[in-house]
This record gives C-alpha cells, sequence and structure tokens, in this order.
C-alpha cells in the first residue's frame, strides 16, 4: 500500500520579491521514485531545495507554505534534522578533495559532530558503497582521495555519502548531466535499487531518463506546478497542452 | 520549427501518398472488372511491387525516427499508429492485387445481370469510397470521419453476409455462370477484408488524435 511521505500544501518561494515557485501542491509516495522537469528557470532545482530548506541558506531567499515529511511541516523542525531526514545530491559530483573515500562516506557524521566507533564506521562505509553499488569497486582503496575515482564513481560515492546518513528521501539535482551514457546507465540502476529503501526526487533535464526511472512525473512551468501523473501517461498522454510541447520538443 | 516536426510531417505525406497508390490499384481492379481489361488488371499486379515498396521504405523511416528522436506523446501516437495503418494498407494493396490476379484468370467478361445481382460493383465503389475517407480522416487529422468508417464498413458486412444467398439465386437461373459467381464471391470476400483493414485505420487514427484505445470494443462504444 502507498503512502504519502512528502507533502508540500499550496508552497511558495521567493528570491527576494521574485516569486519563483507558485503555490505548489503535490504529494509524493513512499518508494517511489518521482522525477521533476521543465525548463530552465522554472523552477523545479528551487522547489527542491526547498524540500530540505537549503533553498534558505541562500541570502534573500524565503518560502511560504508547508512540505510535509510525513505529516510534520519540515519548516517548524530543526534544519539540521530536515537535511539528515532528506538528503541531497547534486549536479557535479562533489566528494570532498581532501578526504579519503572511507571519510567521505562518513563525513555527514563528522560534520555534524556525531561519534561512531571504528567498528561502527566500518559498518556504515561498507553498507554505504554497497547500496551505492560502489563496495566492489573501491573496496581495497578506501583510503585513496575520493577525487581518485572516476566521475560516474564519484557521483556514487555522493549518493553513499548521502544514503550513510540514513534519510527516507533522497533529493537528486540532474545527477548525471555531467556523467557519460555508462556512468548514467549505473546511476539509472542504482535508483531502482535504492527506491526499495528510499523515497527519490530526481530533477532532470534528459526526459528519457525521466521516462526511463520514474514512477511519476512532475512538470513545472513558471514556478508552477504544471502537471503531476504516472510518468506513462505523462509521456504517452499528457493532459496540459504546455506538457505536450515541452516533452515533444515544441517549447518556445 | 522542431527537427522532428518536418521528419513527422514527411512521414504523414508518406502515408498520404500511399493511401492514394492503394486506392488507385482498387479503382484501375474495379475498372478491369467493369470492362473485363485485363491489361489494366496487370498493371495492378505490375504496380503493387510499388505498393511494397512504399511499406517498406514507411517501416524504415519509421524505425530511423524511433532511434533518433525518441518520440513522446502525440509524436509517438502518431508513429506507432503510422507503423500500424502502413501494415493495413499494404494488406490492402495486397488484396488489390489477388482481385487482379482473379481478373486476369478469368475466362469470359462478367454477365452485367450477374454483377447486378451480387451486388459486387456497389460494394466495390463502396470499398474504394472508404479508403478515401481513411485518406480524408488522416489528412485532416478528423476523428469524425474515422469514425464514419465504422458504419460505412457495416455496408460491407451486410453484402458479405447475403453474397451465398445472391449468388445460389443467380445460379438457379444460370448454371453456365457458376465459374464467374465463384470468382465474384471470391472478390466480395476479399472487398469485405478491405473493410476490416480500413476499419482498423480508423481505430489507429482515433488512438493518435485522441489517445483512445478502441480496438476489440463493438461498434456502439466506438
Amino acid at each position: 500500500m502507498e503512502s504519502t511521505i512528502i507533502k508540500s500544501e499550496n508552497f511558495n518561494a521567493y528570491f527576494g520579491t521574485n516569486h519563483v515557485v507558485k503555490d505548489v501542491t503535490i504529494g509524493i509516495d513512499q518508494n517511489s521514485i518521482v522525477a521533476v522537469m521543465g525548463p530552465s528557470g522554472c523552477g523545479k532545482t528551487t522547489f527542491l531545495r526547498c524540500i530540505n530548506r537549503m533553498h534558505e541558506l541562500i541570502p534573500g531567499a524565503t518560502a511560504v507554505g508547508k512540505i510535509l515529511l510525513h505529516k510534520e511541516n519540515v519548516y517548524d523542525l530543526n534544519s539540521i534534522l530536515v537535511r539528515l531526514k532528506i538528503g541531497m545530491v547534486f549536479q557535479r559530483p562533489n566528494p570532498f578533495p581532501n578526504l579519503s573515500i572511507y571519510d567521505n562516506v562518513i563525513a555527514g557524521y563528522k560534520l555534524n559532530g556525531m561519534k561512531l566507533s571504528k567498528q561502527e564506521s566500518n559498518e556504515i562505509v561498507e553498507g554505504s558503497l554497497t547500496k551505492a553499488a560502489l563496495w566492489n569497486e573501491v573496496k581495497d582503496n578506501l583510503h585513496k582521495k575520493g577525487t581518485f575515482l572516476s566521475g560516474g564513481q564519484q557521483q556514487r560515492l555522493c549518493i553513499a555519502r548521502a544514503v550513510a546518513m540514513e534519510p527516507e528521501v533522497l533529493l537528486l539535482d540532474e545527477p548525471t548531466s555531467a556523467l557519460d551514457p555508462i556512468s548514467t546507465a549505473s546511476i539509472e540502476q542504482l535508483l531502482f535499487e535504492l527506491k526499495k529503501n528510499y523515497t527519490l526526487i530526481i530533477v532532470t533535464h534528459n526526459m528519457q531518463q525521466a521516462g526511463r526511472v520514474s514512477d511519476k512525473t512532475a512538470f513545472f512551468y513558471m514556478g508552477e506546478l504544471v502537471e503531476y501523473d504516472d510518468t506513462r501517461e505523462m509521456f504517452t498522454n499528457p493532459k496540459d497542452s504546455r506538457t505536450q510541447n515541452y516533452i515533444t520538443g515544441r517549447f518556445s | 520549427m522542431a527537427k522532428i516536426e518536418g521528419e513527422l510531417s514527411l512521414l504523414k505525406e508518406e502515408v498520404i501518398s500511399m493511401c492514394t497508390l492503394v486506392h488507385s490499384q482498387l479503382q484501375k481492379g474495379l475498372s478491369a472488372l467493369l470492362n473485363f481489361d485485363k491489361d489494366l488488371a496487370r498493371e495492378v499486379v505490375m504496380i503493387e511491387k510499388r505498393v511494397n515498396s512504399a511499406e517498406l521504405k514507411i517501416d524504415r523511416d519509421c524505425e530511423d525516427i524511433f532511434a533518433i528522436y525518441c518520440p513522446v506523446a502525440v509524436d509517438l501516437r502518431f508513429v506507432l499508429a503510422v507503423l500500424k495503418i502502413n501494415t493495413n494498407l499494404e494488406r490492402i494493396g495486397d488484396i488489390a492485387e489477388g482481385i487482379a490476379k482473379l481478373l486476369i484468370d478469368t475466362e469470359r467478361a462478367y454477365s452485367e445481370e450477374l454483377l447486378n445481382n451480387t451486388k459486387i460493383v456497389e460494394m466495390y465503389y463502396e470499398a474504394i469510397l472508404i479508403v478515401e475517407q481513411i485518406m480524408k480522416a488522416f489528412e485532416n487529422e478528423d476523428s469524425a470521419i474515422a469514425r464514419g468508417i465504422f458504419r460505412r464498413d457495416e455496408f460491407l458486412d451486410e453484402i458479405n453476409l447475403k453474397a451465398n444467398a445472391l449468388i445460389i439465386a443467380h445460379l438457379k437461373n444460370h448454371p453456365e455462370d457458376i465459374d464467374q459467381a465463384l470468382n465474384l464471391l471470391s472478390i466480395i470476400r476479399r472487398l469485405e477484408r478491405v473493410g476490416d483493414q480500413a476499419e482498423n485505420i480508423a481505430e489507429e487514427i482515433i488512438f493518435y488524435l485522441e489517445a483512445k484505445v478502441i480496438k476489440h470494443t463493438n461498434r456502439k462504444e466506438k
């Protein structure tokens, strides 16, 4: 039985007076993958960053409305706690350059001052790298720097770093846009595996990727959520003409 | 204009041109039947090769569009519909060829009385008109015209159902016409299949335009 894990209600976000996310109401099912797409500047990344309260880190950025994680408004919770429960992976792989692969995975614990025993660290590192489908490739080089890895491996390391904190939701902002097709395919395969334990929300410009990986797709345009539906329905029979024009490449 | 729009537009033109060719094949078949013109029937058999090449070209172009443009939404439905319409048109082409071959093998001209009694000429005109309507529905993207095909196909079915009785009745008075009558019965069966192919095409046009799958539903629901 599917249940809603994230729900936004009449949510709005601003940069100063610029209204970039407009009255968005959306429900996201647990253990599902939701793709968020739309033209550049449509507010999709801003909306993603509002879900784990990263938007407010930008000077002048504000948000109005509710985003519920289960039934709690994330804006009523401690923002650090929110980011522990809702992890994020960015467009470009960004492992900490001075840290080893091992230390990159447990960086979240160290940065938050959470102490781990050696055994706990070992378990978290192996478990997270296994979940990120990277363990077999790096287990003999755990103390080499993260930047020693290929782009695709670095991105999987970032995913391992995010899942090490045992979040409930993972936000992925164009996670494969800087990767080659082989690395992209391995990340997409990984997303299917991660779906068993997490809820994933992925911003992507790659429509075929949205079609391949997601259960539902949300289409944003000029800050509005224009359409939100099952991905198969959206890609075969979109209801709104703006969605149809966008996905068929007829957007002016 | 997005590049895929140009490709889809060319694909549409190819389908219209194939439909025009198939329509002309049926028309020549009727003319060959009425005038007992075996040369015209032979021309139909020759031209069938062009119908086959058109089918292969459209198949290839659909394959290219899938591979290069990954069409979605209305574009995806259009290419999927064209693939199936293409097959149906090619089958109508085969039917026209089959009729032409029957005419080539016929020994003597069909009597006017036999043609009238079997209602084959009416049926032939209706089959040609159905193909015209298909072309119009496809070209103008008009699902109302496509839906009209279902009613027209009923007329072909009706003549087909009555064909045995009509032919038996004719043969009672003209037993010498047995070979001719059996040939006409075979042509009637083929024309009935033109209606079936046209109905399939109409269903695909509606799928493309309205995103509705109406295959395997009864005519009232369509």
